[in-house]
């Protein structure tokens, strides 16, 4: 396992025409911890998330990755395609659809990555692609197309691709939000074992047992502002903040029955 | 009375004049790929000029019927000193103008790809021409393959058009045959069922291709 990054995130803003979506948002993610971002949708988690890989440009404030900044060289000047490919190689990331590109089987979508940005030969590729799918319990999966495979496949597939390239730190966009609840189980597990193996992980979720679990630390957001940083218990157990108490009431009235 | 003897002799040349009609629908959709792929490539483009080009071109050519752009195109050939065979400006018209349908066919695939399908690529750091020749371009094919095939079978029936400029495809054949036959009924029913033949044969080559890449 490659050495796993941190991230420090400055007085980040970020604005979709005149809606505000981040604002002055500062956190610092430890290396080999799990953080968890919580909060009602529309909050900015995702947005904040998608900062991190420079998927979605900040107009303002500060991300770096082991201390480098990412998407500018300077504030206001933009960084190369090329420097910043050089960047993501290092940063994996897992949708929440999924994102298995449909034409390829499973194997040749964790290898083509590994083929196209770290210049593997085509047979090197395919046995790393191998050896990611068997890890997260697909290898007798490998021939198969996306549409071939249950939603909760299809999503471990997802982690295998960006595992393979050997990231330094992933991040999860909701990845069981689109899932069957029978089918998280089987993806949160491999989460699980990631997050064993002391990768940097940053988790979009709204699966409160997996961040009261996994995570070192809990975000909790609320339109566009961080509201809560603190261990789980603190957050999910003993919230302070009456807007984390609020959400964390109707999040229980739901699941009960 | 409907006579089956000038109807099945009229087969015969029909069929012959049938290979002029495959040549410009076959080679003006061979055209119209490459400029159309061009065109919507520079409509795509983040340039601001050939964006407009692009955008120009495509409106015009589907703003004016084929027949008055065989015409235009025909006649302006000798003005400017060019001596071009008929067959030669028919197809280079024909191909013209499927090239706006067909780079409006390509731009509608690619819009229809979910953004992640790119963000994934993007986000394990391939540069941008892998993510078009690997991930979006594949998909596009795919998706775009019944509305080409459509296209195909559009030009085949228009390719009857190019009649104007004298080519002796399946049309301008029924036309002369019908003058000599006096049986013009006989002659266009059996016109009717060479297109149709032709057209249901490019509908099962779609099929099968659609099969093929199905995935």
């Amino acid at each position: 396992m490659p050495a796993a990054s941190s991230v420090e995130i400055r007085k980040v803003n970020k604005h979709f025409g005149s809606f505000h979506a981040l604002k002055d948002v500062d956190l610092s993610i430890p290396p080999g911890k799990v953080t968890c971002l919580i909060g009602p949708s529309g909050s900015g988690k995702s947005t904040l998330l998608r900062c991190i890989n420079f998927l979605e440009e900040y107009d303002s404030g500060e991300v770096r990755i082991d201390g480098q900044l990412i998407g500018y060289d300077a504030p206001g000047k933009k960084m190369s395609g090329r420097k910043l490919r050089e960047m993501r190689r290092s940063i994996g990331m897992v949708f929440q659809q999924f994102n298995l590109w449909p034409h390829m089987t499973a194997k040749e979508n964790v290898a083509e990555g590994l083929i196209r940005v770290r210049g593997m030969s085509k047979s090197e590729a395919e046995g790393r692609a191998a050896e990611a799918l068997a890890k997260v319990g697909l290898a007798d999966k490998m021939a198969n197309h996306p549409s071939r495979l249950s939603g909760g496949q299809q999503q471990r597939v997802a982690i295998a691709r960006a595992i393979a390239m050997e990231p330094k730190l992933m991040l999860f966009d909701e990845p069981t939000s689109a899932l069957d609840p029978e089918l998280v189980g089987e993806v949160l597990n491999v989460m699980k074992t990631l997050a064993g193996e002391g990768m940097t992980m940053v988790v979009v979720t709204h699966e409160m047992g997996f961040a009261a679990h996994v995570a070192d630390q809990v975000v909790f957001m609320e339109k566009g502002e961080l509201v809560g940083v603190d261990s789980p218990d603190r957050i999910l157990h003993h919230p302070e903040d009456a807007r984390i108490q609020s959400f964390l009431r109707t999040y229980h009235e739901r699941n009960s029955f | 009375m409907f006579s089956f003897a000038v109807f099945f002799e009229s087969f015969g040349p029909l069929f012959w004049a049938a290979r002029y009609t495959l040549l410009i629908s076959v080679l003006g959709i061979g055209l119209g790929l490459v400029i159309g792929t061009l065109v919507c490539a520079a409509r795509l483009s983040p340039y601001l000029p050939l964006r407009r080009f692009a955008a120009i071109w495509v409106s015009f050519l589907r703003g004016v019927p084929l027949l008055v752009q065989l015409l235009v195109f025909y006649y302006t050939l000798p003005v400017i000193g060019l001596d071009v065979p008929p067959t030669v400006a028919a197809v280079v018209t024909v191909g013209i103008c499927a090239s706006a349908y067909i780079s409006e066919i390509w731009r509608g695939a690619i819009a229809a790809l979910p953004k992640g399908q790119t963000e994934a690529a993007v986000a394990i750091g391939m540069n941008p021409r892998d993510v078009w020749t690997r991930v979006i371009l594949p998909q596009a094919v795919t998706l775009s393959l019944p509305a080409l095939i459509n296209e195909l079978i559009l030009l085949v029936k228009a390719s009857s058009l190019v009649s104007v400029v004298g080519i002796l495809e399946i049309t301008r054949a029924s036309q002369a045959q019908a003058a000599t036959t006096f049986r013009p009924l006989e002659v266009y029913i059996a016109a009717a069922c060479i297109y149709l033949l032709i057209n249901l044969c490019l509908a099962a080559l779609g099929r099968y291709l659609e099969h093929r890449t199905a995935v």
